[in-house]
């Protein structure tokens, strides 16, 4: 373990700090002997435990070592260093030590969380200590690389979160792009009806707001669009959006609408409608849709399925219909980006037992959130599948989909407040209707939501706890006859109950988009198991991914309602004006750079760079690395063959001793066998 | 302790996917076998053959490489080059009787937090099965001209 080339004047001081992490860490790896055996190392002067080393008490410890036993190498034995290397790099920096003067152990993700073996685990804490160790004796001080932030930001999707965050930036004067894959902004809180538990009216403080980014000049809308590609790094990203072929030309489109009115082809709507209304072929979402040009829908178009039609074309009074409009790949550059692309509805379809899709009159909520709304199908009255029985009685099932293993386990959060507002409605339009909720735990925390439950109760609901086994049409009485049969279990009356109801509404809980995992590979940034993106901290950034430059807001973090999507928006657009005032990040410093005099001119490392950052001189016949275009990715310092490309911060010698240092314990063994040979 | 053999895998994770799937197995509190040290690089395009050759030398049992996936590379292609890496690399191990289960290399995003896990879990256990690399009497005594070979590979930096 000792690097004997060196003189013990010459010898690195490395203080090693080894977290507990309250019980996370501590609770399985024995962190006494990870740190008192870390003492053993040569190298190492000063090594301590401590119950929380990014508290400030555990981050002076490190500063005041640093100044009273002179270290000068630190390591911390904790978490990722994509959670806090950040945190003890600034401590070992005030400690008056260059920064990267530092290297972390991941013995939490890498060590405690991913283990019960006790064991094991201390074993696998000492060697990544130990690798630790050995690295940082190596490391050299550097500087970190400033890059300034390009102040225009792209904001994907244009839901209420998505509006919040680019109304927030634009009205404080920042450029922003908004990209939406729909023909229209709005999202779902356009297709919503009422608002719970205040009962406003969805589209009523919606529509203002998105009034209020068509008008603003600092935003760019880019409906019907999606991001294609994605390069680059904070404060530069160079974006490219292909706009779908709208096959309206925009600058001469009045809104009129009356190429929608005399489109003979009628579709059902499935997107905005919720699957219960019809659009035509060439359409607007809704009359508030913004923008306000329609969309032709090549797929259900007589013209481009049959060459003949073209009714849109003559009807247009200003000629704003070209059918040879085609996609347009748009490329801009901006210095930071928000993901607020939203949830998809769980698709109740895969619970058989409940019969939706099967049985007529069993609904998804959406359904019932599009029939209930004014500007729906039946101008807000609740009827039947056959569009004009009203129901006498109505079931509202609760968790489907959710805190379900085997769908999904989670709880949506907005689904028992969807519930009872629902329930309220029913009580609303249809005075007089019984109304069932069948819930497995109400769930109501947020500001007025628990006054609005016990308001429900007052309206005379019935609500049973249990969770419905089945839905069916099976009658087993005459006055069952016609009608849907819920079973449930009643918990907490300990009987079945089997109750006839004219309709059903099955509470869909919210899932991740399904193409979330695409977008997320797009923008290089995690999303979880259940597909929702990752934040950078759960608690305290719970807008910032691990990604620099690249925020997340709304439901496509998590289930969420209105105002907690409104909220992140604005967090997340603060963020981004937080970076565009300061104008510059600092980069890490981690950077190739040839050793010119070494260089042999081979210039196999010429070709290999991904971002040309390599240049040859031909006067000295050597390669050189552009410091300001590489990033760091060291496939060069991998590839030269003679050696001479250093990748700072990541070094083959950095990379050997660490190496080592791992596997201490083998190498042990393995030198004791080699004698023997 | 159990007396069964229990072999020291080392594991070149890229800072942006792997790295982040073991950060994620571990947030998620995945099992998973414990024979695995990580060792952090940018890409998986910095995993030089030496690294790998240091590592079966200096007593690991095995090596995983893990990247993004094929297109998904934070730096456009490293994970190319990796692979091309790689495949000569097995094509040396071969030649000197290294099993190809000892030296794997995985595609895991930052998502696939499960990936790695059932990765390790599967890599350790084949590797278990070869029992210890012991690569002094395979490479070093067994063939003197692999020997000169390797020392010159390794020394070589």
């Amino acid at each position: 373990m000792t690097d004997m080339k060196k003189s013990p004047e010459e010898q690195e001081k490395v203080g090693v700090y080894v977290c507990h992490c309250g019980s996370n860490i501590a609770g399985i790896i024995d962190v006494h002997e990870v740190s008192k055996w870390a003492e053993n190392n040569p190298n190492v002067v000063v090594s301590r435990n401590y119950e929380f080393m990014c508290s400030s008490t555990g981050q002076e410890l490190i500063e005041n070592d640093i100044k009273e036993n002179g270290l000068t190498r630190i390591v911390v034995a904790a978490c990722s260093p994509h959670m806090h290397e950040k945190t003890f790099r600034e401590a070992t920096e005030r400690g008056g030590l260059n920064p990267f003067l530092f290297e972390m152990a991941n013995i939490r993700e890498h060590g405690s969380w991913a283990t019960n073996d006790k064991e094991a685990a201390t074993l696998k804490a000492k060697a990544l200590v130990n690798g630790a160790v050995e690295r940082v004796v190596h490391h050299a001080p550097l500087e970190k690389i400033p890059v300034s932030i390009n102040p225009n930001t792209l904001i994907v999707g244009g839901g209420i979160a998505g509006i919040t965050a680019a109304l927030e930036l634009a009205e404080g004067g920042n450029h922003v792009y908004l990209v939406e894959r729909e023909g229209t902004i709005g999202g779902r809180m356009a297709q919503i009806d009422k608002t719970f538990p205040t009962l406003d009216c969805s589209a009523c403080i919606l529509t203002p707001k998105m009034f209020d980014v068509g008008q603003n000049d600092n935003i760019t809308m880019l409906t019907y669009s999606e991001v294609e590609s994605v390069e680059g790094y904070i404060g530069n990203f160079n974006i490219t959006v292909r706009q779908k072929a709208r096959c309206v030309i925009e600058e001469l489109c009045t809104s009129c609408g009356i190429c929608e009115e005399k489109c003979p082809i009628k579709v059902v709507d499935d997107q905005y409608g919720a699957g219960i209304s019809y659009r035509k072929s060439i359409y607007r979402a809704f009359p508030q849709a913004v923008p306000g040009f329609p969309v032709l829908d090549k797929e259900n178009c007589t013209y481009f399925k049959t060459g003949k039609c073209k009714i849109c074309e003559k009807v247009c009074p200003t000629n704003a219909i070209d059918y040879e409009q085609v996609d347009e790949l748009i490329n801009f550059n901006v210095g930071n980006v928000i993901l607020a692309t939203g949830y998809d509805l769980f698709d109740a379809r895969q619970i058989p037992q409940y019969g939706y899709g099967r049985l007529a009159n069993v609904f998804s909520s959406l359904e019932f959130e599009r029939m209930v709304n004014a500007s729906g199908p039946t101008s807000g009255h609740i009827v039947l599948r056959d569009g004009e029985t009203e129901p006498k009685s109505v079931a509202i099932v609760h968790c489907v989909g959710s805190r379900d293993q085997n769908y999904n386990e989670y709880c949506s959060k907005v689904c028992c407040m969807y519930s009872l507002k629902f329930a309220h409605l029913v009580h609303e339009h249809l005075p007089g209707a019984e109304v069932y909720n069948y819930y497995i735990d109400m769930r109501t925390p947020g500001k007025g939501y628990e006054e609005f439950y016990h308001r429900l109760l007052n309206e005379g609901t019935h609500f049973i706890r249990g969770r419905v086994a089945e839905i069916s049409n099976a009658a087993l009485h005459p006055e069952e006859e016609g009608r849907l049969i819920v079973q449930a279990e009643n918990t907490l009356l300990g009987i079945q109950q089997r109750t006839a109801v004219d309709m059903v509404i099955l509470s869909a809980g919210m899932e991740a988009r399904h193409d979330a995992e695409d977008v997320s590979k797009l923008f290089k940034m995690g999303c979880n198991n259940d597909g929702f993106f990752n934040e950078r901290h759960p608690k305290l950034a719970p807008v910032a991914t691990m990604t620099d430059g690249i925020f997340i807001a709304g439901a496509c973090q998590g289930p969420k309602d209105i105002p907690d999507s409104v909220a992140q928006g604005g967090a997340a657009a603060s963020q981004v004006s937080k970076l565009i005032n300061q104008g510059t990040v600092m980069l890490e410093p981690v950077r190739a750079s040839v050793r010119e005099d070494e260089c042999s001119g081979c210039r196999i490392c010429n070709t290999l760079c991904p971002y040309n950052a390599i240049e040859f001189d031909e006067e000295k016949s050597v390669s050189r690395v552009v410091s300001a275009l590489c990033q760091g990715c060291g496939t060069c310092v991998a590839a030269c063959p003679s050696g001479v490309i250093d990748g700072a911060h990541f070094t083959n010698t950095q990379i050997f001793a660490e190496l080592k240092g791992v596997l201490w314990d083998v190498q042990e063994e393995l030198s004791a066998k080699q004698e023997v040979i | 302790m159990s007396e069964q053999f229990e072999p020291v895998i080392v594991g070149f994770l890229c800072n942006w996917c792997s790295y982040r799937a073991a950060d994620l197995a571990g947030t998620a509190r995945i099992k998973y076998a414990p024979n695995l040290r990580p060792i952090r690089v940018m890409c998986s395009g910095r995993v030089d053959p030496q690294f790998v050759l240091q590592a079966l030398r200096n007593g690991a049992d095995g090596v995983l490489i893990a990247g993004c996936h094929p297109g998904e590379c934070h730096y456009v292609n490293g994970n190319i080059k990796a692979l091309r890496r790689f495949l000569l690399l097995k094509n040396t191990l071969e030649q000197w009787g290294i099993e190809e289960e000892r030296v794997q290399l995985l595609w895991a995003s930052a998502s696939e937090g499960t990936v790695l896990a059932a990765t390790v879990d599967r890599m350790t256990e084949e590797v278990r099965a070869l029992g210890p690399l012991r690569w002094g009497e395979k490479v070093l005594v067994s063939d003197t001209a692999a020997h000169a070979v390797v020392e010159e590979v390794v020394h070589d930096r």
